[in-house]
């Protein structure tokens, strides 16, 4: 075990602790638990979204890709950022003046019915839940690399971490801990990338130069398709990864704490030049590792490339930058999967309970312990689900979850703002198919089964041959919202149109 | 009683907001027009710009030739990428300023 890296993982989980416990004196309502009573401001959000969207498989993840298949890794940086203009443009601000809590507040503005509640619940619960066990599986495999503590207790002690910053500190926590782990993440990877560029005399064409001979790829290396090799599937990747983000709930609930539209977008835009930073950095990380760790080192220690940062900062700056990048690195998970919790918590909580179970009827009081009840069970059973996804390939969830959030959620969120005619038919319709055909899509694709035994979960050819599905399952969505508004017989309700267009572009709202 | 229910009811119905007429309304119809006449082009542009990368990257070997040293077109267009985001970003910034007025001016007409 490394002695430093132990010792900065208990200063990270103290510090973090410490936020706890300021945070839990101040939840005291749900406003404060589900939203941070939107106080935070515009830069205060914006690093806290970028910390949301910086995950493990972000800042792990790509490095490791680009650092093994080159010019193709780099595709996710460009489709994670990209995606924020959609986010800026088409969702953010509608989004922050017709929801308060969860997306389901959202549409449910416009269609007030339990089942558009409750079938956007459900979609929120089931992207953040598979969200959350790729984060799982990915954090028991890093600190077991780490620190040589068994998967099965790395699991637990993540899991508690994130039950306990949740329950007791709510948004508050959950973002201050995402705040703090954004700052360091960028902290870690400027320095690294600094001393990768120094490396090559602070010459990026010197170090794309070197990079021809650095790897097995050789000259291919620095040119697409060494991983990305059918057209159809990129161009389905890049269409999820675009489109995806902006249905993501744990990323939706976060302009919920922040006062109004006009601050919603300013930490949107705030979150695209951090995100944006970080993610030119991912080319000094990728470039990095294959140039001074190697192909095989990298291989060596995780087949999927994850351990490639953490190997390069002991390769370039020792013992204690390996050190402190592993435990940004485990701060990172404990902050997504934090904020993952949150979001699945939010809609068994405020959707199910509050709205469905209870008719809105809940005291305040009854909600928050409602919320911190929900927030121990989506804990224990994503635990328990990591458990048995162990030895799962943690790409295929997080793509699960990018093709579900733009199938099922970014349709409805567009139509009930965009479009006069949508009516609940449609909204249930859309949701609803739109999760089933991603869902489906990936259990027949090549993700699951695969001919070569270990590869993937079955062994036998894939009935769908494309790893991701957003090509075909974000048009089903689509097409499906639209098919059950136009052969629903009900009309929709124009007057009600009138009020959710003036809310969504004013925030002007009646009283409650 | 017949009386005190009726101006109950006078006042229920000024207090909710009279969407539809706001939504006829001069300003509104402006705020909307601005806005689409912002997001509708621009996001057709980003994503045509943003497709075009690995659609020419899956379909044809254009961008593998150097642009600068070892760095190949492939590469500047991933930087474009970037730099067109943070542009239209800061242009959506100050855009999004005209309709925060026009906004304002929305709330107080509505209010009275």
């Amino acid at each position: 075990m490394n002695i430093l890296a132990f010792i900065l993982f208990l200063i990270i989980v103290g510090l973090t602790l410490v936020i706890t416990y300021f945070a839990s004196r101040r939840t005291k309502t749900t406003a404060d638990f589900y939203t941070a009573d939107s106080s935070l401001t515009g830069w205060q959000n914006g690093w806290a979204i970028a910390g949301d969207y910086m995950s493990a498989a972000s800042f792990l993840g790509i490095a490791g890709m680009v650092a093994l298949s080159g010019f193709d890794g780099f595709f996710y940086s460009i489709g994670f950022l990209v995606a924020y203009l959609v986010v800026l443009y088409i969702v953010a601000e509608p989004l922050r003046n017709l929801g308060k809590y969860t997306l389901a507040d959202m549409i449910a503005a416009r269609f007030n019915e339990k089942k558009v509640r409750g079938v956007a619940a459900l979609n929120t619960i089931s992207i953040s839940t598979f969200y959350m066990i790729a984060q799982l599986v990915g954090a028991g495999a890093l600190i077991k690399l780490l620190l040589g503590i068994d998967y099965l207790y790395s699991v637990i002690i993540v899991g508690i971490l994130m039950t306990v910053y949740v329950v007791f500190g709510g948004m508050t926590a959950t973002s201050w801990v995402q705040i703090v782990k954004a700052v360091l993440l960028m902290a870690g990877t400027f320095i690294i990338s600094i001393i990768v560029l120094a490396k090559f005399d602070f010459s990026v064409i010197e170090m794309f130069k070197q990079m021809k001979t650095a790897t097995p790829l050789g000259g291919d290396f620095l040119n697409p398709g060494n991983k990305f090799k059918d057209p159809l599937d990129t161009l389905s990747l890049n269409l999820a990864l675009v489109l995806g983000t902006a249905g993501l709930p744990h990323i939706l609930i976060r302009f919920f704490t922040v006062k109004d539209a006009i601050t919603a977008r300013k930490s949107v835009v705030y979150a695209t030049w951090i995100i944006g930073i970080f993610y030119i950095m991912t080319i000094f990380l990728g470039f990095g590792a294959a140039a001074f760790v190697g192909y095989d080192k990298i291989i060596g220690a995780n087949a999927a490339g994850n351990m490639a940062a953490p190997l390069l900062a002991e390769a370039i700056g020792g013992d204690f930058l390996f050190a402190f990048v592993s435990a940004v690195a485990f701060a990172t998970i404990l902050a997504v999967v934090a904020g993952l919790v949150l979001s699945a918590a939010s809609a068994f909580a405020h959707d199910f309970y509050g709205h469905i179970i209870r008719k809105g009827q809940a005291t305040d009081k009854e909600q928050v312990v409602a919320a911190r009840w929900a927030s121990i069970g989506v804990s224990v059973l994503s635990i328990i689900l990591a458990l048995f996804a162990q030895n799962m390939n943690v790409a295929f969830l997080v793509s699960l979850a990018f093709a579900v959030a733009a199938s099922a959620n970014l349709p409805i969120i567009v139509f009930t703002v965009f479009w006069k005619r949508f009516n609940t038919a449609g909204a249930v319709t859309g949701m609803l198919v739109g999760l089933v055909s991603s869902l489906l899509l990936v259990f027949l694709s090549p993700n699951v089964w695969s001919p070569v035994e270990g590869a993937a979960i079955f062994v036998g050819e894939p009935l769908f041959p494309l790893a991701n599905p957003g090509i075909i399952s974000i048009p089903i969505g689509f097409i499906a919202a639209i098919a059950g508004t136009l052969l629903s017989s009900k009309k929709a309700d124009a007057k009600k149109f009138d009020e959710i267009l003036v809310t969504a572009n004013t925030g002007m709202k009646d009283p409650i | 009683m017949a009386s005190n229910d009726s101006i109950a009811k006078e006042t229920e119905a000024s207090a909710s907001t009279d969407y539809t007429k706001i939504v006829q309304s001069q300003s509104f119809q402006e705020l909307l027009r601005k806005k689409r006449n912002f997001i509708v082009p621009l996001s057709i542009f980003f994503m045509v710009f943003y497709f075009t990368l690995p659609i020419l990257t899956s379909y044809s070997k254009v961008l593998n030739s150097y642009a600068f040293g070892a760095i190949s077109w492939a590469w500047i267009f991933a930087f474009a990428q970037f730099i067109m985001t943070w542009t239209l970003c800061i242009l959506y910034s100050k855009k999004a300023a005209t309709f925060d007025q026009l906004v304002k001016k929305i709330v107080k007409e509505a209010k009275g």
